[in-house]
């Protein structure tokens, strides 16, 4: 079993020819991924890092002579609903989204879109989904040899509102000897593709995965959702939660770190969400640094 | 962004929802020539971008063009909640039979637009929904099939509404869906949408936010409401610093400085980027620390960004020293951010190993950085060391320096501060 | 101000070749060099931006341009 990703997931990168596009495609390459193709309109017939760059979606799986698994789409924002709705409309069955300041209109019809057509969207304004050691998509962890250091295969599936702190958690669980099954970088916006809770069955389903680390911020009711899951369907992995921006209950309507992290109600505190979480099990870590101890004590492992 | 209530009223008359009859007025002469149109009894409400105004005396009552205009001149200079009015609205006063309440807002777990109605309306939406549940009617509705205003009149429905009411309520509902979603709203509500006597009903407050991310494909509704792109309307107005922060971030489009926020604490923080941020500065906070600013940097700034930042920060009356601390990089630069903040202590006259009580930022070009800040004698530390332990070493610092030059004052007379010896 | 970190050398013998020059005007993705009449020009203002990629170095015949780390004493390109 795996998450998302595996050594044979096949996938495209939309705006391949931008320049974070360039990067990220390098670094997926260096990592193992397998991309297809990329797509750029008005640029068919030009490579990046060897990857051929079609003017479509369905030109590039005609020539392909395949509808790849996946798409990572960093195109801005105007275009990204469309750019969504091609992947998906030519069959692509997973779909991350790297672009930020999408409107939330926009996200919610891709949303939709994707649900009718049984495809998953992840973020948007994410960094993607790293399997340690097997396959990357999306710029999560940075260069190869980068991703290397933070992140090593184990027992700990890791999901985040926050991209950068994917990888200081992933870190943190690689130092300590523990590892990562599979870390998701689910993205930052109010609404987003895929959220705690609809991912926990395919970390419930992966025999890699022993425990789960969440990163969440205020705003948003995806931890009581998460909370509510976990109490309902008895989840038999322990959860690991570290909150931050609790500084930002005493400052109600004030928009910091991501799109979607303000305190507009009661439920979105940071305080309001920790008794949630406490309510359904799951164990809230005051630093980064007692999150491996947490999970080891809920796996029966011991610290290194 | 946050409309005012007039401006409000406008959207909604531009997507055909009917409203009391009204004016916006900002001199008690305007006032008073609008009550004369209105010719009844008006309510003049004081337009600020903020609650309570009711309790604040920012609503009166009156019953000729005279009155209007005397109470349009206190409320005028009436401030609330540290807002002073961008005007006031002189609204007609007509009998009401009945308070509905209409509303559209985003389900972040459903992932769709949603309906919100009750047939108690005036009142917070939020205490009914907790009162008595069984007045308020909720549903989502699509964001690609067009033709759904069946949606809005089963949620009108669900309440108990029929007969007449029911047709005439529907399309108010819809339309506010619709202008909801055209406009990029993250809320839109109608409270009280008031039944008047005659069996009409008429929107008679109502309130509107706009998502930050719509603004730029918006311009057309924000040049007609005359609102400029300089006006951030967020729930406090910016100060100077931040406004410089802004600037500083705008003048080179490498990287992002961006959120920077005020804070009265003697602890500058050069932090990153979304989540890092959030993360380190809880954790001063948590260790008793004093931040003087908040801010994220990411997105791989310009050594001249990090170091215009940097200046800024340091700038700041109060501020002793810095901490320049991230989450484990990958695409900003450990190296470029470390010359930024360098390169700033040095152009203020600064020694950066006095000024920067900490740096941690472990990731890409990390042997460089480090490289840099012993050359300069910074105190730095890779990524083994927590955020929080990081956080920790700045906090204790600045507090050893506050204790140190405390604990050194009485020895400070009849010295020149220059021959303080280290204690 | 000047440039504190990095300090970049031009050999004698592609000072004045404005191919050259051009060429590294292009290539520096922070602008350090500048081609001004049918010279290399370095602009000190943007030396510290210098993201030491060396594609400057590459650009140039060997040993014709060094990018000079001031706080360590080393070069690129030497
Ligand atoms: S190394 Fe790169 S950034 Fe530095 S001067 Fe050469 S081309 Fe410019």
């Amino acid at each position: 079993m795996s998450i998302l990703i595996d050594q044979n997931t096949t996938f495209i990168v939309q705006g391949i020819t931008g320049r974070e596009a360039v990067n990220l495609t390098r670094e997926c390459l260096d990592y193992g991924s397998r991309i297809i193709g990329g797509v750029t309109p008005g640029r068919k017939g030009r490579e990046v890092h060897g990857v051929p760059v079609y003017d479509s979606v369905a030109q590039l799986v005609e020539s392909v002579g395949m509808v790849p698994d996946g798409s990572v789409v960093t195109v801005p924002p105007t275009f990204t609903r469309d750019a969504v709705f091609e992947a998906i409309e030519a069959g692509v069955k997973l779909v991350v989204i790297v672009t930020e300041r999408i409107p939330r209109y926009d996200v919610a019809q891709m949303v939709e879109l994707a649900s009718l057509r049984g495809a998953r969207i992840i973020g948007p304004n994410c960094l993607g989904v790293i399997r340690p050691g097997v396959a990357k998509m999306g710029g999560i962890g940075g260069p190869a040899k980068d991703a290397a250091k933070a992140y090593q295969p184990g027992p700990v599936g890791v999901m985040s509102r926050s991209g950068g702190m994917t990888t200081e958690i992933s870190s943190t669980l690689t130092a300590a000897g523990l590892g990562v099954s599979t870390a998701i970088s689910i993205g930052g916006d109010a609404i987003i593709g895929s959220t705690y809770a609809e991912l926990m069955p395919l970390f419930e389903a992966d025999d890699q995965t022993e425990a789960i680390v969440i990163y969440s911020e205020p705003g948003g009711r995806m931890e009581a959702e998460l909370a509510r899951w976990v109490r309902e369907n008895k989840s038999r992995l322990p959860v690991v939660a570290f909150m931050a921006g609790r500084f930002m209950d005493e400052m109600p309507g004030m928009s910091f770190g991501h799109a979607g992290t303000i305190v507009e109600g009661k439920a979105d505190t940071a305080a309001e969400k920790i008794a949630r979480l406490h309510e359904a099990g799951i164990a809230v870590a005051e630093e980064i640094a007692e999150i491996p101890g947490l999970v080891a004590e809920r796996i029966g492992k011991v610290m290194a | 962004m946050r409309f005012f209530e007039f401006e409000s009223r406008r959207i909604l008359a531009r997507e055909g929802i009917p409203l009391s009859e009204h004016g916006f007025a900002t001199t008690p002469e305007e006032a008073r020539r609008i009550a004369g149109e209105i010719a009844g009894p008006v309510v003049i409400k004081s337009q600020v971008l903020t609650g309570g105004r009711m309790k604040a005396g920012g609503v009166r009552f009156a019953d000729t063009p005279q009155e209007a205009g005397a109470h349009a001149r206190d409320i005028l200079a009436l401030e609330i909640n540290g807002h002073m009015p961008r005007g006031v609205l002189v609204d007609a006063r007509a009998a009401i039979k009945q308070e509905y309440y209409a509303g559209v807002i985003y389900d972040g777990v459903r992932k769709l637009p949603t309906f919100v109605f009750s047939d108690m309306g005036g009142i917070d939406i939020e205490e009914v929904a907790a009162a008595h549940p069984d007045h308020i009617g909720r549903g989502h509705f699509s964001t690609i099939l067009p033709h759904m205003d069946f949606r809005a009149k089963d949620v009108v429905a669900a309440v108990g509404v029929t007969g007449s009411e029911l047709n005439r309520l529907t399309p108010i509902l819809a339309r506010l869906g619709q202008l909801f979603v055209k406009y990029d709203m993250t809320l839109a509500e109608i409270n009280p949408l008031a039944q008047l006597e005659d069996g009409t009903f008429v929107a008679v407050d109502a309130h509107m936010d706009m998502e930050n991310e719509g603004r730029p494909r918006q311009h057309e509704l924000l040049a007609e409401l005359g609102v400029g792109g300089e006006e951030t309307r967020e729930a406090r107005e910016p100060t100077e610093f931040e406004i410089k922060g802004e600037e500083i971030d705008a003048a080179d489009h490498r990287g992002v400085a961006g959120n920077v926020t005020e804070f009265e604490g003697n602890l500058g923080l050069v932090i990153g980027a979304g989540g890092g941020s959030l993360t380190l500065f809880d954790a001063v906070q948590a260790l008793g620390g004093k931040p003087a600013n908040y801010c994220e940097i990411g997105g791989n700034p310009s050594v001249s960004k990090a170091c215009n930042l940097t200046k800024l920060v340091l700038s700041k009356p109060g501020v002793d020293k810095i901490a320049v601390m991230m989450s484990i990089v990958s695409n900003t630069r450990v190296d470029i951010v470390a010359r930024g903040v360098i390169k700033a202590c040095v152009e203020l006259g600064h020694d950066p190993a006095e000024k920067i009580a900490i740096f941690r930022i472990p990731g890409a070009w990390e042997d460089e950085g480090f490289k840099l800040l012993e050359r300069y004698g910074v105190e730095y530390c890779d990524r083994s060391v927590s955020m929080h332990e990081a956080a920790r070493r700045a906090v204790e610092k600045v507090a050893s320096a506050d204790g140190r030059s405390a604990a050194d004052e009485p020895r400070l007379e009849g010295r020149t501060s220059g021959e303080v010896e280290e204690v | 101000m000047a440039a504190m970190f990095i300090d970049v050398e031009v050999d004698e013998s592609i000072h004045a070749d404005a191919e050259m020059a051009k060429k590294l005007e292009q290539v520096c993705p922070v602008d350090i060099y500048a081609e001004r009449d049918g010279r290399v020009a370095i602009l000190d203002e943007n030396l510290d931006e210098c993201v030491l990629c060396e594609l400057c170095i590459n650009a140039a015949p060997t040993g014709s341009v060094r990018v000079r780390k001031l706080y360590d004493g080393t070069a690129l390109g030497d």
